[in-house]
């Protein structure tokens, strides 16, 4: 009986790997952190509105037959004269502002996320090819990198889209140019100490091919700092973008993203509709401080060296 | 320190000169291909690119950008007349980095397990998650909209002091600035307290803070005489990169205040197409930076003079 109980309890322990994750360090440590939790909570409800949002909401704000003038003005729910209805007030032309937040979030999230990717790849190969191949090619790619970083990010972003001009692939695009230069340097340093390990001189000396051994040897010892670097970046490529977007550099009109709902509201700003800009303002900063929080936790379990 | 100059000269006119024709939007809309013509040729947008590229070189290094498409006014001249009012709102920012940043974070840093200093580490991610124009937002609105503490916007009366013309002479100039230095300090302070904070849990394991206090050094003199000194050399390296953030968001701090400094000159070119400003901006600021990381290295020699330049 206890035997058998035994043999029971080895065997569903066998790793699976889903099981191997669950009794990990990494797991542990992440339940025990309150932050970890509620920041991850605060992300995944952020995507789960972004992409089941458009099925709850009152309104869609963009199709003009469902707008109503006589709705205009209307403060948050809460405070006298507001409607159930429209939870966070209208804005001048009667849009509803949650509507508006949770479709301008769909588009706020889809370049974070996809800026990342983009920036992430371009980098992690100019990075894994200066580091792996060295001499000349790579103190021109760490040349270059040096005098990129030696300008502010948000100004070179201002300089591409007036170049570019608006529209959700050139702030993608702007975004990479902006991003690789992190991920470039980071690969590159990893790769610099991983070369030089004996495995990777076994692995040469087996006569495996570079690119063999740069995928299967090189990229995965530094996934965890691609990793951690990227959920930052999400946090700063979304603020980038609302504040492209807020400057009228961004997206263009018909892709309202969350700070250009707050550029709008900052023209009625005065005439005292505060919540026109306020809440999609809120909404960006609840988005960006849940990814933060959530990267520090990150940083701090997988980065053992800065524990 | 020129190559970067050059490179980013180069970069500079070739986009600047995709970004649109300025023909059009300085003609009537009605005029004719003529008249269009003239035009072209007097900027001299008829010739090769690289012809082009010559003649904005040489003119640069004398210090002619062009005149401005809307201002009429020599871009170069424009830019400084309308710089002592960003480094007005940048110097107060700076100071107010320097003073909250060093402060919280070497006490977040000293006793990193103490609640206070989990509490600044909250808020500094939450600093870092702000977006600046909506701070500047909601600071506008509640502060001076509602409570009517502070001006709306604008620069205020400039007077003067020692001789140089600033509204940091006169009160009403001190009123104006306060709120759009606290915005443009706001994420800064967050960076720098996370930056020295990192800095000092490293030097605080290190054997000699260890020796000082066993020698019974008291503990503020520990902090502020041999911790602090040693962490100097990153967070240097890090005021002259944040300064040159500081100067790329003045474009956003006063654009909302209606700042009239240079970075709100540059927002307005943007949008009128007004090729010189934006070129005679961006070489400005890349040579100003070229010179703060100048500067830069000379003050580590003089922090540490194990350092060689």
């Amino acid at each position: 009986m206890f035997q058998q109980k035994l043999e029971e309890t080895v065997l569903s322990s066998k790793p699976s790997k889903l099981n191997r994750f669950f009794h990990s360090e990494f797991f542990y440590n992440y339940r025990k952190s309150p932050t970890a939790v509620i920041s991850s909570i605060m992300i995944l409800s952020a995507v789960l509105i972004a992409l089941f949002g458009p099925m709850i909401t009152p309104q869609d704000p963009y199709s003009l037959a469902g707008l109503n003038l006589s709705d205009a003005y209307k403060p948050p729910a809460w405070i006298e004269g507001g409607e159930a209805k429209f939870f966070f007030g209208t804005d001048q032309q009667g849009r509803d502002i949650m509507s508006a937040i949770i479709y301008g979030s769909r588009v706020s999230l889809y370049i974070g996320f996809v800026g990342v990717f983009f920036a992430a790849m371009t980098g992690i190969v100019v990075g894994l090819i200066a580091g792996y191949a060295g001499g000349r090619l790579e103190s021109i790619i760490m040349r270059i990198a040096d005098i990129q970083l030696s300008f502010p990010s948000m100004l070179i972003a201002l300089f591409l889209m007036t170049t570019f001009g608006r529209s959700v692939t050139n702030v993608l695009i702007a975004l990479t140019l902006i991003g690789w230069v992190r991920y470039a340097r980071i690969v590159r340093g990893e790769t610099l100490t991983v070369k030089k390990k004996e495995y990777i001189e076994a692995s040469k000396v087996i006569g495996f091919s570079n690119i063999k051994i740069i995928f299967q040897h090189v990229l995965p010892n530094v996934l965890t700092s691609v990793i951690v670097l990227s959920t930052i970046q999400v946090g700063s490529f979304i603020l980038i973008e609302a504040t492209l977007s807020f400057l009228g550099l961004g997206v263009p009109v018909i892709r309202p993203t969350l700070g250009m709902l707050c550029s709008d509201g900052f023209a009625v700003l005065y005439s005292g509709l505060w919540w026109v800009s306020f809440f999609p303002g809120l909404y960006i900063v609840f988005i960006v401080f849940g990814i933060n929080l959530f990267g520090d936790f990150l940083r701090d379990e997988l980065n053992p060296r800065l524990k | 320190m020129i190559i970067v100059l050059l490179v980013v000269s180069f970069i500079v006119f070739f986009m600047t000169s995709v970004i649109g024709n300025p023909v059009h939007t300085m003609l009537p809309e009605r005029a004719s291909q003529e008249q269009v013509d003239q035009v072209v040729k007097m900027l001299g947008l008829d010739k090769p690119l690289h012809v082009q590229y010559l003649i904005f070189l040489r003119n640069a290094l004398k210090g002619d950008f062009g005149r401005s498409y809307t201002h009429f006014q020599p871009a170069l001249k424009l830019i400084f007349s309308r710089f002592p009012a960003t480094l007005e709102i940048v110097v107060v920012a700076m100071i107010m980095t320097i003073v909250f940043g060093i402060t919280f974070g070497v006490y977040a840093g000293a006793y990193p397990r103490s609640r206070i200093s989990k509490g600044i580490m909250g808020l500094s991610i939450a600093g870092i998650s702000l977006p600046s124009f909506w701070v500047g937002m909601v600071l506008i609105f509640f502060l001076s909209v509602r409570l009517g503490w502070f001006p709306v916007s604008g620069r205020g009366t400039v007077g003067s002091l020692l001789g140089i013309r600033t509204s940091l002479a006169t009160l009403d100039g001190w009123r104006h600035i306060i709120l759009p230095s606290i915005t443009l300090a706001g994420i800064n302070v967050a960076t720098i307290i996370r930056l020295v904070r990192a800095g000092m849990l490293e030097t605080m394991r290190q054997d000699y803070i260890k020796f000082a206090k066993a020698k019974g050094v008291s503990s503020r003199d520990v902090l502020f005489k041999h911790a602090l000194k040693n962490i100097l050399i990153p967070v240097v390296t890090i005021f002259g990169l944040q300064l040159g953030e500081l100067i790329a968001f003045t474009t956003i701090t006063e654009t909302i205040y209606a700042w009239p400094g240079m970075g709100k000159l540059l927002i307005d070119a943007i949008n009128n197409l007004d090729r010189p400003i934006v070129s005679a901006y961006l070489l400005f600021v890349a040579v100003l930076f070229v010179v703060i990381n100048f500067v830069v290295d000379i003050l580590y020699t003089m922090i540490d003079p194990r350092v060689d330049l």
